[in-house]
């Protein structure tokens, strides 16, 4: 077998009294779209956000693409990294936001040459470029000038997207990437998120689009409580599941 | 739902009618009572023991031109001290380290818990508890020397308008939705530029008029350095009216620049505000 893009061993965080991730151990795939389902509060978004480093574990450890996240080794103890250092582990991945969160001061096509030019120091019109690619591949092309506020918000988050992406990532993490949309504007986002898995983009993806996670996921994770539940294929934890909770949990939400 | 022959009868056709032109009465008379109350304030003053020729002679006497000059130049670069000073201190407050953010509120604590004339008296009468200042080994220098009015007020001034500032760009650092910054970290930003490249230009739109207001009040501020011989403007009106006793006059000529100063600035922030609006739907009117 080989080695997993991304490996979660043990990992637990509290925040205070709350335990929001216990014990938690995952393997990702290169090129897998994995989905996370879960009540709310079950620890799926902190998950995401300690991948990211957003958020710092408490024990265990995460290793992406071979390379412990945030801690270093030594002398048979863990030192946290510099922030530099976890900055440039956050290059390796792409994180889109519940709430956008694009920068409402940059234009569309300056928020996705922001990273590439001011982080990675790449040239400028280099930049543009690419980044006009990305526009078209999520269909914004004609809005490269406007501003976040005069955007739609499915057209805000496929923008996020396209600023996620210029920093060449290997893995796509999506925080609920549809919740804070318009029922109507859910489907353009969702198209965008299947063009990219469909382009080879390993992706985890935390949602309640259970429609989407049945098209698209490869492998479907249920959380509760801070820990995993069930995964395994699609077809089976969404379609035949084993365990009650996940049962009662999709009973529940479709 | 129901079509318009099926609506019940009864209710007259208003769609012609033209809304009628209130009277406003009562808004005449508050006109007339202000015009009534500035006349009598008017006439007051013009019969007043005020040499009104004082006045419109002095408004354009060198002293007092120079003496705009030195205010406005000291207002500007104290306010650009300021500002430095206040964005350093803010960002030293809202980092994680203990160390930093102790320094930041003491700085705070002690020139915003001095009065400012008492700051600017400390700044020029350096000279009697050090000498002689400088760096040991490298340069120094007599304090007296060195401790200029200008120097003194730049100092005394700048440096207690910082301890307000950065209190103003905390405001607006912490108005800035914590989601940018987590948005600028996930682009690989570290602190300092997400922090310059992120939160300050948004947080900029919510400080520029709390800042324009910090800076008429260093303008009128100015008028303090004139206890430690700055020749600004009401310095220099002092000095004209111990010579010749026309006291309230050069008051007034000074008054009148003061005034016209502000209302230039007034406008020039709006254009600020404008500029910083960028990307914002609420476009400052």
């Amino acid at each position: 077998m080989t080695k997993p893009l991304i490996a979660i061993r043990s990992v637990s965080k509290n925040f205070g009294e709350f335990q929001a991730l216990n014990r938690v151990s995952l393997d990702v795939r290169t090129g897998e779209v994995l989905c996370l389902i879960g009540a709310s509060g079950s620890g799926k978004t902190t998950l995401l956000r300690c991948i990211n480093q957003l958020t710092f574990i408490d024990s265990g450890g995460i290793w992406l693409d071979g390379e412990l996240l945030g801690l270093r080794e030594e002398g048979a103890r863990l030192h946290r990294l510099s922030a530099q250092q976890i900055a440039g582990q956050r290059l390796k991945t792409g994180m889109v936001f519940q709430r956008f969160n694009l920068f409402p001061h940059k234009t569309a096509l300056e928020n996705i040459t922001e990273g590439p030019v001011q982080v990675q120091g790449r040239k400028r019109e280099d930049a543009r470029a690419e980044a006009m690619e990305l526009l078209r591949r999520v269909g914004l092309a004609a809005k490269a000038d406007a501003y976040p506020a005069q955007l739609s918000g499915g057209q805000q988050q496929r923008v996020a997207i396209a600023r996620a992406l210029a920093m060449k990532p290997m893995l796509m993490l999506f925080d609920e990437p549809t919740s804070a949309l318009d029922p109507e504007l859910v489907g353009e986002v969702l198209a965008v998120m299947k063009e990219l898995a469909r382009s080879g983009m390993t992706m985890m993806v935390v949602t309640h689009e259970l429609g989407f996670a049945r098209e698209v996921a490869d492998t479907v994770v249920y959380m509760d409580h801070g820990a995993i539940v069930e995964s395994g294929p699609a077809a089976e934890v969404l379609g035949a599941p084993r365990e009650v909770r996940t049962r009662s949990f999709l009973s529940a939400v479709i | 739902m129901r079509t318009a022959d099926a609506l019940a009868g009864g209710f007259p056709d208003l769609s012609g009618m033209r809304l009628a032109r209130q009277a406003h009465r009562q808004r005449w008379l508050a006109v007339a009572a202000i015009l009534v109350v500035l006349a009598a304030i008017g006439r007051a003053f013009a019969n007043g023991q005020i040499e009104w020729s004082y006045v419109s002679r002095f408004l354009t006497a060198k002293v007092i031109l120079e003496g705009i000059v030195n205010t406005m130049v000291m207002a500007l670069l104290a306010m650009a001290l300021g500002i430095v000073l206040g964005v350093v201190v803010a960002v030293m407050r809202l980092s994680p380290n203990p160390v930093l953010k102790s320094v930041a509120a003491g700085y705070t604590w002690l020139f915003r818990g001095t009065p400012l004339i008492l700051q600017l008296l400390l700044w020029f009468n350096l000279a009697l508890i050090f000498p002689t200042i400088g760096i040991p080994g490298l340069w120094s220098a007599r304090a007296v020397d060195v401790m200029t009015p200008f120097l003194s007020a730049l100092l005394g001034l700048g440096i207690n308008q910082g301890a307000y500032t950065s209190e103003v760009m905390r405001a607006g650092m912490l108005s800035v939705d914590v989601g940018q910054y987590e948005a600028a970290q996930a682009i690989g930003m570290g602190r300092l530029q997400a922090l310059r490249r992120i939160i300050l230009p948004q947080a900029m739109r919510v400080v520029i008029p709390p800042l324009g207001n910090e800076f008429i009040g260093m303008v009128k501020a100015t008028s303090l350095a004139s206890v430690i011989q700055y020749p600004e403007l009401l310095h220099n009106a002092e000095n004209i009216y111990y010579a010749n006793s026309r006291v309230i006059e050069l008051l007034i000529v000074a008054g009148l620049w003061y005034l016209l100063v502000v209302s230039i600035l007034t406008p020039l922030q709006m254009l600020l505000e404008r500029r910083f609006a960028r990307g914002s739907q609420q476009i400052a009117r």
